[in-house]
């Protein structure tokens, strides 16, 4: 198999992919020019290459997922792993087996590699420190989504060709969410500027410390940017009522048609999904010829298989 | 005959009597009998030349976790490693399993200490029934059963004429009625300090506002009540602004700091270590400072550990999903020399006051000081001796402590209970 290299002289070591605040932007870069490598094999007839024959992959899901977690099965199956599928609805308060306790059975089995979604922020560290496996952080709590960033610089990279002085803006519920916190520690470690914007009520603690802007009028925003990814109002999440009504929330923050018109024309419009249609933005957006929303799911495997790919080439070298 | 034991040439530090000085402290049966310059023999002596001598120390702060958590610690587990730490007296919260809410349930802490035979054991009762914030707990009966004081430690009592009612029904009698001040409604489901480190973990925070708008809504309740208030465990600069002004108005108000709050700040958790999950969380730089300024200034009435011991299995979960709490006690006096006395904030005779007079003035209790006469609870401290600190070897049942490994100065060389030798190096 062909791989391309750009960077010769890197070599990636790490058996773990947690977030992304603590990759340095050749790591980044690493990852998603090895990812370029794995994109064409998706296109060919036969969609399998056989890096990781023989290897155990397990999706451990403690949260509902539907793409991250196809998206996951399928990338280790083109690289021609064993796939495990773990699907439990995890409770702070459930008395049943510990999330330690649930790896360690696991590993019993021989696993190699765990891809873990869990709603505590930091679950997929707390593994790492526990078991012998690779651990590839599928989103945790609020706190990152690491392959839903790499996915998103990824398809932008793809198509303005650098990240470097572009201007996104990331826009909804801030404060509960890992996709604009992985998205602001890979946009501006490859050289954006990253500006959030949403409600003063739905903007995470001391956003002031953040190496991004902050702003609460879209309407301000949209002009300037290059980039802008509209977040999914998570329902689930919010705590009390962080705004009045979702027609008052969408009349400031949705990405609606009249909004579009003041944008740049080559504006880039992206959304992790799913999509409340209508609620971020509407229809004719999403749908629109500025949207990448497709891409970014098309993406999404190619980096993921990229990660899967590595993690697996950093356990060889830590265990040898 | 009568039991004597005769501590020669110590450096006896005894603040309550403006004592400081290099002299001999006679011990008679369970007494103190003289402290100065003793020439006559006595059947034991202890040579205290270099060593520091104190009243016995007090940590009015403590969960025993007895009854219902005993895995995790006993009332005579507890008792051993506090004795070993110098405390010859501690006060346990009420929030056990059951709680402790009522005399039967008091009167089993005190029979389960005699049993222990290491420390004094007092304990505090819990403000309202469960611990559930609506009515109040039989404050009177626990009172005569020997309950030094009430709290629902653990949480606060958030409805303000709950609170109200405690205060006034508590005025019946001469006891103190304690506060873990903590707004749930502003703390939401947080497991840390909320600020930047919360926000780039993905952990929902505890805002500094949560304990400051409690302490400020029981300072004015305070205002119009006439009983004695402890704020517990204060650990955010605004807190100690409204303590400074509380003292300023002359409120019967006393207020007590942790050693982890002197020594560890929020980022310690950025690994998710969950021996750093503890409520109050740890919180910022500059609460550290004003914590420590106030101490400086004489605002902070105490020193307590909030010795919350958990089992490995607890902790070993999801920073989210662990309980809180950092079992401190075995290794307490060397925490506070690390934080106060070698920073030059406190001297030894101001770390001493801190640790025996002003926390036995806040539960009413006579002990405190080396006045003849007294019941001779000592404690004699090697100020120079360094050790690091090794969880395996805490009597303690838990080992969550997030201070293993450091190496500290000044260790517990004797601790005298009831004029027995209770613990030994």
């Amino acid at each position: 198999m062909a791989l391309k290299r750009k960077s010769k002289q890197f070599k990636w070591q790490r058996k773990h992919l947690l977030g992304l605040r603590e990759l340095s932007s050749e790591e980044i870069t690493y990852i998603l020019d090895t990812a370029k490598g794995f994109e064409q094999i998706s296109t060919r007839s036969v969609k399998k290459a056989p890096p990781l024959r023989g290897k155990v992959v397990v999706n451990m899901f403690f949260e509902d997922s539907t793409r991250t977690r196809n998206s996951f099965a399928l990338a280790a199956n083109r690289l021609s792993a064993d796939i495990i599928e773990f699907t439990k609805k995890a409770s702070s308060v459930s008395k049943g087996e510990t999330l330690l306790d649930t790896a360690r059975n696991l590993e019993a089995m021989g696993i190699d590699i765990v891809v873990i979604r869990h709603s505590a922020g930091g679950a997929p560290k707390f593994l790492s420190r526990n078991i012998n496996a690779c651990v590839v952080n599928a989103g945790d709590g609020f706190c990152e989504h690491p392959t839903q960033g790499l996915l998103d610089v990824y398809t932008i990279r793809k198509i303005k060709g650098t990240l470097e002085g572009l201007k996104i803006a990331i826009v909804g519920d801030i404060a509960h969410s890992r996709v604009a916190r992985s998205d602001m520690w890979a946009m501006t470690k490859l050289g954006a500027e990253v500006i959030f914007v949403g409600p003063p009520t739905l903007m995470p603690g001391r956003a002031n410390e953040l190496p991004v802007g902050v702003s609460y009028s879209l309407d301000e925003v949209i002009e300037k940017v290059d980039v802008i990814n509209m977040l999914r109002i998570q329902f689930e999440r919010l705590g009390g009522n962080p705004f009045p009504s979702v027609r008052e929330y969408s009349h400031y923050f949705g990405l609606t048609v009249e909004r579009m018109k003041k944008a740049k024309p080559d504006i880039l419009v992206m959304h992790p999904g799913p999509i409340n249609r209508g609620l971020e933005m509407e229809s004719e957006v999403a749908d629109g010829r500025n949207s990448v929303i497709l891409d970014q799911v098309t993406n999404g495997l190619a980096v993921r298989m990229a990660v899967l790919f590595l993690v697996n080439q950093g356990a060889a070298i830590s265990n040898r | 005959m009568n039991n004597e034991i005769l501590i020669k040439n110590g450096r006896v530090i005894d603040p309550a009597n403006g004592i400081d000085k290099e002299c001999d402290v006679l011990i008679v049966d369970d007494r103190i009998s003289d402290v100065g310059k003793v020439e006559k023999p006595a059947q034991k002596v202890i040579d205290a030349a270099g060593k520091i001598v104190t009243p016995g120390l007090i940590d009015i702060h403590v969960h025993f976790r007895e009854p219902g958590d005993e895995e995790e610690e006993t009332i005579a587990s507890g008792s051993a490693a506090a004795v070993a730490a110098g405390f010859t007296s501690v006060v346990c919260m009420p929030n056990t399993n059951p709680p402790i809410e009522n005399e039967t349930d008091v009167e089993y802490v005190h029979r389960k200490a005699r049993q222990a035979r290491k420390t004094h054991v007092y304990t505090m009762g819990a403000i309202t029934k469960g611990r559930e914030g609506v009515e109040l707990a039989e404050m009177g009966f626990m009172a005569e059963a020997g309950a030094v004081g009430f709290t629902d430690d653990g949480c606060g009592v958030q409805d303000p004429a709950v609170m109200l009612r405690a205060l006034k029904y508590a005025d019946m009698f001469d006891v103190v009625i304690a506060q873990h001040c903590q707004d749930n409604a502003f703390a939401a489901n947080g497991v840390m300090n909320s600020g930047y480190f919360s926000t780039i973990l993905g952990l929902p925070g505890i805002d500094p506002l949560a304990e400051e708008a409690m302490l400020w809504r029981d300072i004015q309740l305070v205002k119009k009540t006439n009983v004695r208030y402890h704020a517990q465990h204060i650990s955010t600069a605004g807190s100690v602004e409204l303590i400074r002004a509380a003292k300023k108005d002359s409120l019967h108000i006393t207020c007590e700091v942790t050693p982890h709050h002197l020594l560890l700040t929020e980022e310690r958790c950025a690994e998710y270590d969950t021996n750093y999950k503890v409520n109050p969380p740890l919180r910022s730089a500059k609460d550290v400072d004003a914590l420590k300024e106030a101490i400086a200034e004489g605002l902070i009435d105490a020193l307590v550990t909030d010795h919350a011991p958990h089992l490995q299995s607890e902790k070993e979960l999801e920073f989210l999903a662990a309980p809180f709490g950092i079992a401190s006690l075995e290794c307490a006096l060397a925490l506070f020399v690390e934080a106060l006395i070698e920073p030059g904030i406190l001297d030894w005779p101001g770390l001493i006051r801190l640790m025996t007079e002003n926390p036995a003035k806040i539960i009413g209790v006579d002990k405190g000081t080396l006045s003849p006469g007294k019941q001779a609870d000592v404690t004699i401290i090697d100020p120079k001796a360094e050790y690091e600190i090794d969880v395996n070897r805490f009597r303690s049942k838990s080992r969550n402590c997030p201070y293993h490994g450091w190496k500290v100065t000044g260790k517990v060389e004797k601790t005298i209970v009831g004029g027995e030798i209770r613990f030994e190096a």
